[in-house]
């Protein structure tokens, strides 16, 4: 799995010594920092955290407290984190589309 | 204290819902009077958001965080640490729901019902938003967010923000970010300057703030940061992320700011879901266009047992979010028989008028932008959990008929969402009220529901209660 250096949403201002912690987002190696959110850890490197359920295009979270909800993941087993009020843990699988995306919107 | 010749079974179970400045000081309130209040909190740590804390493992001190508040910080987080093994703390705990004196929550997807005498809401605040086209594009964050990524993670919300909207949170949110060494591109506020001008005698009452606030501007301006009023806001822009935003100048004119992230909000909304729930009557504030629990100037609502402090029940800010947790948690006490200090009733009783009238004074200084949501074109998205345009509501209200907001919920689903109207609430009635050619008051409010956030279907209620 190689890294894809991308450049990141977030730009980290200060306390940059915390240890690394490896993730996966959409299948690619992603390092954050012990202490991240995991909307942080996603943002840090990357652009995007999701892809509207309603075909609007991708979000990256709104609120960061908990309140808007715009910032729920999918994990590769199927459930969903809200991100930003989720500290970032070791092994993380995390996707920023549904595991099956005939589900969501429901026919009709 | 009176709680010393109590039996056990006379002191009253009490609750806290929030661990901010009104949470904490009520419970430590509590705590002096001899109770063990549970304190619930749905944060990882106290503070709430305006004093919120970094995670452990981060290293600023509080004068980097916090800045000119940072011994209010400091004093509000050593009173918690003095009296975390005096109350019952629950924290990462959602109170999702609220019945007959009981409060409903759940921790880390375990579900308890917690029975209470007294309940004292200290569920703080929110941004208050209105939706601009773009708003949903990525890089686009509130103003709360905005500052809750810079404090409790160290991190910008780009390189070169453009912050928008009002209130004051709109200048010290991009002072922090100045101090940061963050090239802000712009601070763009739709109050006019004159409003300011008139909101003086009223901010006079706190002449520190009011300073503080003008050294905020000033420091911006002297950076070369473009400060402006009485601002339009026409559209963020970008395809598929932010990279400018265009308004339209007081003084007359389209501008565009090249930026990659914004950070917008207009002032602040209470969380009252469950003062809602637990049966709490709702007041039309003129003043803020906003529904509140009514309340004594204490915090008594009139539902026995229900009291409500800091920014949840009104929005005062948060150093009078510390005395309104005093307060309530001094009115619960004189309620359930127990002797309360007098004179410092009437002490907190003072500090709260003078900070009513600076908040009165904020709130003509930075005034809602009411005729800009009402405004929003048919083809911006309202609600952003569902990607629901103005148009929609404009319809509901047109050809579908609905008198009021919660009518034209059930109808096009505006307020439904995740947020459950958090984030479209104030907007969506504006533009229901305009559409229907009536006030807003006339249009209701959005009713609590619950769970008043998502809730994991995978909730298993506790072994034991």
């Amino acid at each position: 799995m190689a890294e894809v250096p991308v450049r990141g949403r977030f730009h980290r201002i200060a306390e940059t010594d915390r240890p690394p912690v490896s993730i996966t987002v959409d299948g690619a190696a992603v390092t954050a920092r012990e202490g991240d959110s995991l909307l942080v850890a996603v943002l840090a490197s990357g652009r995007t955290l999701r892809q509207s359920e309603f075909g609007d295009g991708s979000r990256a979270g709104f609120c960061l407290m908990g309140a808007c909800q715009d910032c729920w993941m999918w994990q590769a087993d199927g459930g969903r984190l809200r991100a930003c009020t989720t500290p970032v843990r070791a092994g993380m699988d995390l996707l920023t589309r549904p595991v099956d995306e005939t589900l969501w919107p429901l026919p009709a | 204290m009176a709680a010393a010749s109590m039996t056990p079974a006379t002191i009253p179970r009490a609750i806290v819902v929030g661990a901010g400045p009104a949470g904490v000081r009520a419970a430590e309130t509590l705590v002096a009077a001899g109770l063990r209040p549970m304190v619930i909190d749905e944060g990882m740590l106290s503070g709430g958001q305006i004093y919120r804390r970094q995670p452990a493992n981060f290293g600023r001190p509080h004068e980097t965080l916090y800045g000119y508040d940072a011994e209010k910080a400091r004093s509000l987080h050593d009173a918690f640490e003095a009296i975390r093994t005096q109350v019952d703390y629950r924290p990462e705990t959602l109170a999702w729901n609220l019945r007959e004196n009981v409060l409903h929550v759940v921790t880390n997807g375990v579900a308890a019902a917690l029975p209470f005498d007294a309940l004292i809401l200290a569920t703080g605040a929110t941004d208050r938003l209105l939706p601009i086209r773009g708003w949903t594009l990525p890089g686009c964050y509130s103003l709360g967010g905005s500052q809750v990524a810079l404090k409790a993670q160290a991190c910008s919300i780009g390189q070169r923000p453009v912050f928008l909207g009002t209130g004051p949170l709109l200048y010290l949110v991009a002072y922090q970010y100045l101090k940061a060494g963050v090239d802000v591109a712009a601070v763009l506020d739709t109050s006019p300057f004159g409003a300011s001008i008139r909101a003086l005698p009223d901010l006079a009452v706190r002449p520190g703030l009011l300073l503080r606030g003008l050294r905020f501007r000033r420091a911006l301006t002297k950076a070369g940061v473009t400060v402006a009023n009485g601002v339009v806001p026409l559209e963020i822009e970008g395809d598929g992320e932010v990279t400018g935003l265009r308004y339209h100048a007081a003084g007359g004119g389209d501008r565009r700011i090249a930026c990659d992230a914004v950070g917008m909000g207009f002032h602040l909304r209470s969380e009252n879901q469950l003062a809602d729930l637990a049966g709490c009557p709702f007041l039309f504030d003129d003043a803020t266009g906003m529904w509140r629990p009514e309340a004594d100037g204490d915090g008594r609502s009139p539902r026995a047992g229900i009291y409500l402090a800091g920014d949840g029940a009104r929005v005062l800010g948060a150093d009078a979010a510390e005395v309104g947790g005093r307060l309530a948690a001094l009115a619960a006490l004189a309620d359930a028989g127990m002797s309360a200090d007098a004179a410092l009733v009437t002490s907190l009783r003072g500090q709260m008028a003078t900070l009513d009238r600076f908040r009165r004074g904020l709130a003509t200084a930075f005034p809602w932008p009411a005729t800009l949501a009402r405004s929003v074109a048919d083809d911006v998205i309202l609600c952003r959990c569902e990607a629901i345009t103005a148009g929609t509501m404009r319809e509901t209200a047109e050809a579908k008929g609905a008198p009021e907001v919660n009518r034209a919920k059930a109808l096009s689903r505006i307020g439904m969402g995740r947020c459950q109207g958090r984030y479209c609430g104030h907007a969506a009635a504006e533009v229901l009220a305009g559409a229907r050619g009536s006030s807003l008051e006339s249009v209701g409010r959005l009713r609590g529901q619950a769970p008043v956030k998502p809730l994991s279907m995978a909730t298993v209620k506790a072994d034991t209660l």
